[in-house]
């Protein structure tokens, strides 16, 4: 089982470099690298404010595309090419399929991130010439970011299952709309009444709650970070996704292959 | 249950639900009764949108049955444990196209099972088996439409299954591959595997298979031995005679005709012969030879999908 | 292959001289275009809005307010403008997405109570925004001299900004001169020597080189200030002396005694009109001088370079 989870993880992977996903990584270096440069000349106390805030959105951005742009076609390419056929002729059971596609999406993130990582501490040090300790805190957040890939790949994953690419998108991306407003949408939800609050409170706690992942601009201004914040977190995520994922896994155990 | 058979499908039928609402029912499937026995070389034949690759893709697992079930190698076909020992083909297949095909048989093999050792060892005797022996390093996208074939097969028998399944396995070979791959699948047969394959293109059934399945709009028309159903056509004859004419009176026989150079043929049913010769002794021209022409599978074929037929049981 | 090659040559010819073409009207248009409005401008005028619209990349789209605020005001300033409109709206958005960028609250702290062209002449909206700010980061002892400033300068509130510098006195770490200036302002509101203790206060602390220049000039302008008053007290004590004015500044220099004349900041001899007024003699240098102008005198937007300390 884990071989061959393995082996559809690493081919997920292999699929992303030459589909030459990687480049992505010149365009954020150019953007980083340029935005250091010239910030320094608009408003100088805020160069590091502006490296930092600028170069983790960036990190979180790309990699959100990325996410949802390869995400959406894992399962769905495979079954129009019908390069699907071929692998599930073998003993691999469909639910493996779905998990190494998975592992394989999310695995090609972290590496893309942690080179992203090197970059944002290279402008880092570009502008104030030096590291101290609170900037550890930009390790928390892109695990943070880390962690928001692996929901939105879960979540593409699921759309992939049964969708077409377009509508897989376009549901992805609303959700990690809607993911955001997550914290607004209970609060929105605490002060209605009778069904509409039954349906509102249900919708804002179902719905992948992605603001509370967001502490760029908390580590931007060296604020520390909640030990317990992480834990939970990274509980979320893995508990979230796990569930996406089964959901996905269900969708394709009983799909018709056209 | 026949504990002979490599194949034995009990009833399988699919049904779609199209329309927007799902309310149309198609039936691309009736019930299929059929047993596959080990060891031969079988072949499912139909016209396209007849059925068979309907019928492999229930028997992959890739569909799921709306009743009926079947067993693969004695075992329920949606156990994954026998896919180890299956191969199979689909039609016009598409690969990963940016990988090498060594890569993609290594991915298949792990897939399937295998060691990376055994891998090592299999992987470039049978790219070489299935005549791609110079693609070190070639993505699959850079190859042609045979050599996509080709490199179907290979993933197909890599991991020495023993029973394969091949659906349309000539397409997009010239002649030369076609006959390579006749000898494969020859060559399996004698390594004591059994092929399953469905085509269109009788010529190959009717050379390489032990036995087939005809199949139509979803039902399974005719079975038997290839010898067999061949015998059951009406016989023909090949009557040739000299001379640049052909007499009216053959002609009225409404029969294919020609003239090659200074010989004249025409193919009449065995029942005409004697009409025949007779016309011929009349104009005074000059008998050459008179021979049967076999019924061919095609006979049996066109026959066949004229039948509303029955799916009654396996015979042999 | 000839007619590929006029192609190529058609095609290139025509890439260029469009693309020439373009950017220069592109200029023709800006020209073209009325000044845009606030609206246009500030596209979704909601810092709510905004916010919910980052999608929680609040930080770096406070950035970018931040930057456009800066520009906007050195912008308009350079063009002589008397109103800065956006400027409270900008700073509002800014501090709204990033609550904790402070030097936003120090900016409108400084530039926007203050009347044009020195600002944009809206204190209310400063005080506002620096509330905002302390709400926020309420250990910050800056906003509570920025806000101090403000009631003191502006709105000429003594007691509320007497108040204020009383409670930043207590944050931690805080500055020394906001408990200086509690009691200064216990004691004389209203006093120049207050006024200087605070523009020194605020241009010892400034982490902005705006900030830091503004609080010069207006140290300047105060030492004028001081020096008209003196002066004129002199006028009056020699009219009564003598029973009538001094004609220029050279008698009245003999008359007291001085070493030589008195000069404003520039080294300029201060003179005495006719009619017995103390006046500078090039008051469009000094921005922010109360004193010492001739009459009807409208004073010229500040140049902060002028009298930069660099």
């Amino acid at each position: 089982m884990r071989a061959r989870i393995t082996a559809i993880a690493s081919n997920t992977f292999r699929e992303a470099v030459r589909d030459r996903v990687l480049y992505n990584l010149i365009a954020f270096a150019l953007l980083l690298s340029g935005a250091a440069v010239l910030v320094g000349q608009i408003s100088i106390d805020i160069e590091k404010l502006v490296v930092i805030n600028l170069g983790l959105t960036a990190v979180s951005l790309f990699g959100i595309v990325i996410a949802i742009f390869i995400g959406i076609g894992l399962v769905s390419k495979e079954i129009d090419k019908r390069t699907l056929y071929t692998v599930l002729s073998r003993p691999v059971r469909r639910w493996e399929f779905i998990v190494g596609k998975f592992f394989g999406l999310t695995g090609t993130l972290v590496v893309n991130t942690f080179f992203m990582a090197i970059g944002v501490f290279g402008a880092l040090l570009y502008v104030e010439h030096k590291l101290v300790r609170p900037d550890a805190l930009i390790l928390v957040a892109l695990y943070f970011i880390i962690l928001q890939f692996v929901l939105v790949c879960s979540l593409a994953l699921l759309f992939s299952s049964f969708s077409s690419p377009l509508l897989s998108a376009v549901f992805t991306f609303a959700l990690f709309v809607i993911g955001s407003f997550a914290e607004d949408l209970r609060n929105f939800a605490s002060l209605t009444h009778g069904i509409t609050q039954w349906v509102a409170v249900g919708l804002a706690y179902l719905v992948p709650n992605f603001s509370a992942f967001n502490i760029i601009s908390s580590v931007a201004h060296a604020q520390s970070v909640a030990g317990a914040l992480v834990v939970h977190n990274t509980a979320y995520a893995l508990l979230y996704s796990a569930a996406v994922l089964s959901g996905a896994v269900l969708v394709f155990e009983y799909r018709n292959l056209k | 249950m026949n504990p002979m058979a490599a194949i034995e499908i009990l009833g399988l039928e699919k049904t779609y639900q199209v329309g927007f609402w799902r309310k149309r029912p198609k039936c691309a499937l009736k019930p299929l009764h059929l047993q596959v026995e080990a060891g031969e070389i079988f072949g499912f034949l139909g016209p396209n949108g007849a059925g068979k690759t309907t019928t492999l893709k229930l028997l992959m697992g890739l569909v799921f049955p709306t009743s009926g079930s079947a067993r693969i190698l004695g075992q329920p076909w949606d156990d994954p444990a026998i896919k180890a020992k299956i191969g199979f083909l689909p039609e016009q297949p598409y690969f990963y196209d940016y990988l090498t095909a060594h890569e993609l048989l290594a991915y298949y093999g792990r897939l399937s099972g295998m060691t990376h050792k055994n891998i090592a060892d299999r992987v470039d005797s049978t790219l070489e088996l299935v005549g791609l022996p110079d693609v070190e390093g070639v993505q699959l996208r850079k190859f042609s439409k045979g050599m996509l074939q080709r490199a179907g097969i290979a993933q197909a028998i890599l991991h020495d299954p023993q029973l394969i399944f091949l659906d349309e396995p000539m397409s997009g070979l010239d002649p030369v591959g076609r006959r390579e791959v006749r000898d494969l699948i020859v060559r399996l047969k004698q390594q004591g595997k059994t092929v399953f394959f469905s085509t269109h293109i009788l010529a190959d059934a009717e050379a390489l298979c032990d036995r087939v399945a005809v199949v139509h709009q979803g039902e399974l028309r005719g079975i038997g031995a290839v010898a067999d159903l061949t015998a059951k056509v009406q016989g023909k004859v090949e009557i040739v005679w000299q001379g640049t004419s052909v007499p009216p009176a053959i002609k009225a026989l409404g029969n294919d005709c020609h003239v090659t150079g200074e010989t004249a043929r025409a193919t009449i049913t065995e029942s005409q012969q004697d009409a025949a010769i007779d016309a011929l002794r009349r104009e005074h021209l000059r008998l050459v030879s008179i021979t049967p022409v076999r019924g061919s599978l095609e006979d049996y074929f066109v026959e066949r999908l004229q039948h509303a037929g029955t799916s009654a049981g396996a015979k042999s | 292959m000839n007619s590929r090659r006029s192609t190529t040559l058609t095609a290139a010819a025509i890439l260029v001289a469009a693309l020439c073409a373009s950017m220069l009207l592109l200029r023709g248009i800006d020209r073209a275009r009325p000044t845009a409005t606030l609206d246009d401008v500030l596209f979704i005028s909601s810092p709510k809005a905004l916010k919910r619209a980052s999608l929680g990349y609040d930080g770096l789209l406070a950035d970018l307010y931040w930057t456009r605020a800066v520009q906007y005001f050195g912008r308009e300033h350079h063009a002589d403008a008397t109103e800065y409109k956006l400027l409270a709206p900008l700073l509002e958005i800014t501090t709204y997405l990033d609550p904790k960028l402070l030097v936003a609250y120090e900016y409108g702290g400084n530039f926007l109570a203050p009347p044009p062209p020195g600002g944009a002449g809206e204190p209310e909206r400063a005080v506002r925004l620096l509330e905002f700010g302390i709400q926020q980061n309420p250990d910050e002892w800056r906003l509570y001299m920025n806000l101090g400033h403000i009631y003191f300068i502006e709105l000429k509130d003594y007691a509320k900004a007497e108040a204020v510098f009383e409670r930043g006195s207590h944050v931690p770490n805080a500055h020394p001169s906001l408990g200086v200036m509690a009691a200064l302002m216990a004691q004389h509101t209203g006093n120049l020597d207050t006024a200087r203790a605070l523009w020194t206060a605020t241009y010892q602390t400034a982490t902005d080189k705006n900030i830091r220049d503004n609080a010069f000039e207006h140290l300047i302008a105060l030492r004028v200030d001081q020096d008209v008053t003196r002066l004129q007290d002199a006028v009056a004590a020699f009219q009564q002396r003598t029973g009538k004015l001094p004609g220029t500044m050279l008698e009245l220099a003999a008359a007291e005694g001085w070493p030589g004349l008195p000069a404003d900041p520039d080294h300029v001899p201060y003179v005495i009109k006719s009619d017995g007024k103390v006046q500078v003699q090039s008051p469009d240098h000094f921005p922010f001088i109360t004193l010492g102008v001739p009459p009807g005198y409208k004073p010229p937007p500040p140049r902060f370079l002028h009298h930069s300390d660099q």
